[in-house]
């Protein structure tokens, strides 16, 4: 199993750094020039001159590249064209709150989605199947920004239950400041013991966090219900019905460790592909997240920040990857991790 | 009478969007304390339907009980609440499947649903259990017990998960045990091994068993009795050596003349002409057989033989029986 990860984490630096070849190369072959940028529209050729120095962009490209994976693995990223800030702390700022956003929606999909999944498939045909069937083609189908604006309208504008947007409200991070320990508000709040500030975080997360859930939730329902028909119509589980074996028992233990593996698989992936797609949803909710980070960056053709969050991206594509390998061979013991290692 | 278990017109009927079927119309079965009864039949002969619905436990929505009862010590399994007939399941009755590939849970360890089954019945601590467990896995020759249980199915070979489904089925001891064509999945060496360890079930631990089979090699070798199925019907029903010596349905003498002998040369051997339907697909009334049958009349077509004694305990459910033997 160790040898694996480790086997799998270095092909991975392979894979990052043919990604960075290439987005470096692309980030550079744009017709765009990142010091007349950097210094502004009013600026003259004399001062973007001195700025193209400033920023090594008279070096030739292979420089180039070797000095930013330099600064890559030391912790210097760059600086954004756009805000003139150090791209990793800025990255920093929005990645937590992004994975704030996502795990939540994540943690709502799998809570909801596996047990109206397994209903589902135990009630097959029923009105209840019909239901949550229409309701996950629901969930994979709406689009994002609407069922936010939905959500606003229901539980701010109606009902008042929760609120528009943000990760918190003004007062509350000025009579209740936290420190920024991880970024992850709720987390952060919690190990202060600041519960003012966690409830005001958590009724901030519900909103986007729903809004987030809707694909995810609506993938998990369809997997599981399909993996769980295929299951309960085995053999070994009518056997155990044959000793006696409950039936929730038979569904929920015997029945659903079988039927986890795609849906782990197509959650990892959804995961990663989140990270950096959720901008419609940020835009709706103000969430200060990576997404609306990357495409300002990619309107701006802020490339330092461009690249840095395509690595950020493949990383965790590389990682996510992994641990699904690692999950489903823990869910299955015929698969084995280390045959070939 | 030591009768645990009497099945009494039991019919189940097959319900799919295309079509209904009564795929079972059983007169009646009768197991004693003890007792190995064995079900033959071809294949779609309603050997497994009649297992499966003694316990409920029908491999397809599709399949429906519409009538009949099934007696076990006594009581209507039929009637029997969900609970109190999963109290039964396992304990009191208990199954062995055909396939052992496809008969345990692929990704938990033998050890997990073993002792589930022993703790929800006999309330032993997992230590007890846990003894237990191996003792069966020993009783029924598996070496190294403690070492099974820790395995994953694929880790084992057929022979020896057929063992461990044994194993299971056994460990607490039912008083019934019905074996569903427990060794047509394995070859011939094993075979011989899983017949003779459920006949020590039945000799040393005094369960009944209801065998299924379609190989009448076996029943003949093991069986107290044995009961002809065909199109979803009991035909014959006797002693084993009875019937065998002198069948008197002549579907079973078709098929006791089919199973081809050491002593003699035959080039060809004999079959049964045609192929079987149910009854409602030929067209309502009569005896199910009597579209091959060499011995069928107009009465044959026209009226379902029921199932009668002719003498003590061999019965047939046919108008025009063979009178003298094979």
């Amino acid at each position: 199993m160790i040898r694996f990860i480790i086997k799998r984490l270095l092909l991975g630096l392979f894979v990052l750094a043919g990604v960075s070849v290439i987005t470096f190369t692309v980030a550079r072959v744009v017709p765009s020039d990142p010091a007349a940028r950097w210094v502004g529209p009013r600026a003259n050729a004399e001062q973007i001159a001195a700025a193209r120095i400033e920023l090594g962009l008279d070096k030739p490209l292979p420089q180039q590249y070797i000095t930013y994976m330099k600064g890559l693995f030391t912790g210097d990223w760059g600086t954004s064209i756009r805000t003139h800030q150090p791209v990793l702390r800025e990255l920093l700022s929005f990645l937590p709150s992004s994975l704030e956003l996502i795990l939540a929606g994540m943690l709502i999909a799998v809570v909801i989605g596996i047990p109206l999944g397994v209903i589902s498939a135990v009630k097959k045909d029923s009105w209840i199947d019909q239901l949550t069937r229409t309701f996950s083609v629901g969930g994979v189908s709406i689009p994002t920004f609407w069922l936010g604006l939905i959500l606003q309208l229901v539980f701010f504008r109606q009902l008042s239950l929760f609120p528009l947007g943000e990760r918190v409200s003004t007062n509350t991070s000025l009579l209740y400041p936290i420190d920024n320990w991880t970024g992850f508000y709720l987390l952060d709040s919690l190990l202060q013991g600041n519960f003012d500030f966690f409830k005001d975080a958590a009724l901030h997360l519900v909103l986007p966090a729903l809004t987030m859930a809707a694909y995810p939730l609506g993938l998990v329902i369809r997997m599981i219900r399909s993996s769980m028909i295929d299951v309960l119509g085995e053999e070994h589980i009518r056997v155990l019905k044959a000793y006696g074996i409950p039936a929730w028992r038979r569904v929920f233990v015997y029945g659903l460790k079988n039927a986890l593996g795609p849906t782990a698989t197509s959650l990892g992936l959804t995961f990663a592909y989140a990270l950096t797609s959720t901008f419609l949803i940020e835009a709706v909710f103000s969430w200060p997240g990576l997404g609306m980070y990357a495409s300002q960056a990619i309107l701006a053709n802020d490339y330092p920040v461009t690249m840095a969050i395509t690595f950020l991206v493949t990383v965790t594509y590389i990682l996510i990857n992994l641990l699904v390998d690692v999950v489903v061979a823990m869910l299955d013991p015929r698969i084995k991790l280390y045959q070939n290692a | 009478m030591n009768e645990l278990l009497r099945v009494e017109q039991l019919r189940v009927r097959i319900e799919t969007r295309e079509r209904q079927v009564t795929a079972l119309d059983l007169d009646h079965i009768s197991l004693q304390k003890g007792e190995m009864l064995a079900l033959v039949g071809e294949t779609g002969s309603g050997k497994s339907l009649t297992a499966s619905s003694i316990l409920q436990l029908f491999p397809t929505a599709a399949a429906r009980i519409t009538g009949g009862r099934v007696l076990f010590n006594g009581t209507n399994l039929l009637e029997a609440s969900p609970s109190v007939m999963n109290g039964i399941r396992g304990k009191e009755i208990s199954m062995i499947f055909q396939d052992p590939m496809s008969s345990l849970n692929p990704v938990f360890r033998i050890g997990k649903v073993m002792l589930e089954i022993i703790r929800r019945y006999t309330g032993a601590g997992k230590k007890q259990a846990k003894q237990l467990a191996e003792e069966s896995l020993k009783f029924v020759g598996l070496p190294d017990p403690s070492g099974i249980m820790r395995r994953y199915p694929h880790e084992l070979s057929g022979g020896q998960r057929q063992r461990v489904a044994i194993a299971m089925a056994m460990v607490c001891k039912p008083k019934l045990l019905i074996a569903d064509e427990p060794t047509t999945a394995l070859d011939v060496t094993i075979q011989s091994q899983i017949l003779y360890l459920i006949n020590k079930l039945k000799e040393e631990e005094g369960m009944s068993v209801l065998f299924i089979t379609h190989n009448l090699g076996i029943v003949s070798q093991m069986a107290d009795r044995i009961a002809v199925m065909y199109a979803g019907s009991i035909v014959e029903t006797g002693r084993t050596d009875e019937v065998f010596r002198f069948p008197r349905h002549p579907y079973t003498r078709l098929l006791l003349d089919a199973i081809p002998r050491l002593r003699e040369r035959r080039d060809r051997l004999p079959v049964i002409a045609g192929t079987a339907v149910l009854k409602e697909a030929a067209g309502g009334q009569g005896c199910s057989f009597a579209g091959r049958c060499p011995r069928a009349t107009k009465r044959c077509t026209a009226e379902k033989p029921q199932l009668r004694a002719v003498v003590s305990s061999h019965e047939i459910a046919c108008f025009h029986p063979w009178e003298e033997e094979r």
